[in-house]
């Protein structure tokens, strides 16, 4: 048997992790359950509904709600429903539509016939706006030429495709901030880090222990999502697999840092829980996992990019759909590096044994 | 003899307002082959007083030698040569015995291999058992035998029987009187009066912050009063003045407890117990109850302090 403390103390580390059935499953089972609802979600629906709502009884009258609405229903890509003026906008502010369609009164050829309501901010709501409003015009210009639509769904454009590299990113932030600070908090609260330092444990040795087992975890998790989104989803990685794997690792490095300087002096599980959520909760929102970063005003965007998620998931992004290669994702590489060295040196310094 | 341990003018305080003293001026020195107790009751300053001996806390003033060196020059070789069993260590849950050992025994450039450090303690047939299956006694004999597993030449045990039952209590004292018995030095803390006279070469009583009696157990016992204690009750203590009792033959101390209960340490049973019957004859006095027994370090305790050691438990 290997007699050397650091192979001992990585091998206490994955027996304690994989003789806890439930960490395995919060580990690799949610990521993968995530992965299938969301996957499942976006993946070979039809093409979404427009929904658009007429008003009965608008300035207009009835007989030209009516005419409008058997104008549009010719197209099955809209759902058109007529409802009194107070219920459609009513369904308007609360989603259940994405337009409202008033006519007005007067006959005359210059004024319009009819109005649009809608909230501008709602991509939805835009999107019904202009299909409602194509139709109808070509409807009244049947002569126009019609070009036809191709339609493609390959890899790489899809929500999953965008949604992969996110969850691997949170994957790989939860995993170190936890893995990392979570397991420091409990042996401190157990007393068994002085314990261990009341032996001739070095203390390089233990750290070293910490990191080796978190990236051989980290590699496992993402290969994990990786062959699943594969199977499941035809997720192919179409950038260079070195960058990736250097980049999985820096990761790695950088969120163990990240949770070491977190878990450096916490006392209590309460407290190191505290700050973890502190730390990760603004990252989910503002890095991108769900839906892009750029959607945050440009002031703030310099900021947002220097954040280690947000690093991680542009570069596994670019390295997964965009076919980067490891020079295009070296930005993201060095700020994950930085992050990593910095936060260790600190927690270094800072580390408190009992 | 060599020292083990030299300590002096150890003085340990927290800052605060007001600061707290937890050790205040401790002096001791512990030969090597030598079982030797802190014995006082909860916060007194054993735990503090160790570890600073253990060097997992810096003193505020003082000068602590381990073996002949000093923690600030020779902390990886005073680590090698020595165990520790802190009070309150959980080990890992999902680990079994054997691995834990495993685990403690690589941390030592060379020591015992982990079933002959399970052997010392009986835990072989638990070699393969899960920590979190372990009794109480069990637990605290595997943190033992983490302590052993390098071999060390001095064993420092922080209250090792604090809440065992009386087996497992017993069967700890069997494992700490062998390593004694292959010369080796023990330094323990106990607030257990019983655990230090039986363990104990030489005891050093603790009360708030210092050193109040230091000796082997049985000295210090003769230097307080008597060797034997007569507890009695009656039924109108006030008529008995502590003159007349003092006056009895061998008589060293009249202690007065409530409800009528009186102690005498003395040095002949046998000489007192005639004289007091007759003596409560005489007033009229009657017997409620009486027993006799051997002193502890419970009475030199409360002689020294005038409390108990349990009462801040």
């Amino acid at each position: 048997m290997n007699r050397h403390p650091l192979y001992q103390l990585t091998l206490a580390r994955f027996r304690e992790f994989y003789r806890e059935p439930a960490a395995v499953f919060w580990v690799y089972g949610f990521p993968l359950l995530l992965a299938v609802a969301l996957g499942v979600a976006f993946r070979d629906r039809p093409v979404d509904k427009i929904t658009v709502d007429i008003v009965a009884d608008a300035a207009g009258g009835m007989a030209a709600a009516e005419e409008l609405a058997t104008k549009l229903r010719a197209n099955e890509q809209l759902k058109v429903n007529l409802n009194p003026d107070a219920t459609a906008k009513m369904r308007l502010r609360t989603a259940k539509t994405g337009l409202v369609i008033r006519p007005v009164a007067g006959d005359s050829v210059v004024s319009a016939k009819w109005e649009y309501q809608l909230d501008p901010n709602r991509p939805e709501c835009v999107l019904a706006r202009n299909a409602v409003d194509n139709l109808l015009l070509r409807s009244e210009a049947p002569q126009l030429p019609k070009p036809q639509d191709i339609t493609t769904d390959e890899p790489g454009g899809r929500y999953i495709d965008f949604l992969l590299p996110g969850l691997m990113g949170t994957n790989l932030m939860g995993g170190g901030l936890f893995g990392v600070g979570f397991v420091i908090v409990d042996l401190r609260v157990r007393k068994l880090l002085k314990r261990f330092l009341a032996t001739p444990m070095k203390k390089h040795h233990f750290l070293l222990s910490l990191l080796i087992s978190r990236l051989v975890f980290v590699m496992v998790e993402i290969g994990v999502l990786l062959v699943f989104a594969n199977l499941a989803f035809d997720v192919t990685v179409h950038g260079s697999w070195f960058a990736l794997l250097a980049l999985v690792f820096v990761s790695g490095l950088s969120f163990g840092g990240l949770g070491l300087l977190i878990a450096c002096r916490a006392k209590t599980i309460e407290t190191v829980s505290g700050l973890m959520n502190a730390v990760m909760l603004p990252m989910y929102v503002v890095s991108g996992v769900f839906f892009p970063s750029d959607k945050f005003p440009d002031i703030v965007q310099p900021l947002i990019q220097l954040l280690p998620l947000t690093a991680c998931i542009d570069g596994l992004r670019a390295i997964i759909n965009d076919g980067a290669s490891f020079a295009d994702v070296s930005r993201s590489f060095l700020v994950l590096l930085a992050w990593g060295v910095g936060s260790f040196a600190i927690a270094m310094r800072l580390f408190r044994w009992r | 003899m060599n020292s083990a341990i030299h300590v002096s003018d150890l003085v340990k305080t927290y800052p605060g307002r007001p600061p707290v003293e937890a050790v205040r001026g401790v002096t001791l020195d512990v030969q090597v082959g030598e079982c030797f107790g802190l014995l006082g009751p909860n916060g007194a300053g054993k735990t503090t007083t160790l570890e600073i001996i253990e060097g997992l806390l810096a003193p505020t003033s003082g000068e602590v030698t381990v073996l002949g060196r000093s923690w600030a020059t020779h902390e990886p070789e005073l680590r090698e040569r020595m165990g520790i069993s802190l009070q309150e260590t959980r080990l890992s849950d999902k680990l079994t015995v054997r691995e834990t050992v495993t685990l403690f025994r690589s941390f030592y450039q060379k020591g015992l291999e982990p079933d002959v450090a399970l052997g010392l303690v009986s835990l072989n047939e638990k070699a393969r058992s899960f920590v979190d299956k372990l009794s109480g006694g069990q637990k605290q004999r595997l943190a033992v035998a983490c302590a052993l597993v390098g071999e060390p030449e001095l064993l420092f045990l922080d209250e090792p029987t604090t809440g065992l039952d009386p087996q497992s209590r017993r069967q700890l004292w069997d494992v700490i009187r062998d390593f004694k018995a292959r010369g080796r030095t023990v330094l323990l803390t106990t607030h257990y009066m019983d655990e230090a006279e039986r363990l104990a070469d030489r005891v050093a009583v603790i009360d708030q912050g210092k050193v109040i009696a230091l000796g082997t157990p049985h000295d210090l016992i003769l230097q307080v009063g008597g060797e034997h204690v007569i507890d009695f009750t009656v039924d109108a203590p006030a008529s008995l003045v502590d003159e007349s009792l003092q006056a009895l033959p061998t008589v060293k101390t009249v202690k007065r407890g409530s409800d009528g209960a009186l102690s005498l340490s003395v040095a002949e049973p046998a000489q007192v117990l005639p004289a007091l019957l007759i003596l409560l004859q005489k007033l009229s006095v009657k017997l409620l109850g009486l027993t006799t027994r051997t002193a502890t370090l419970e009475d030199v305790f409360v002689t020294l302090t005038g409390r108990h050691l349990r009462d801040t438990d």
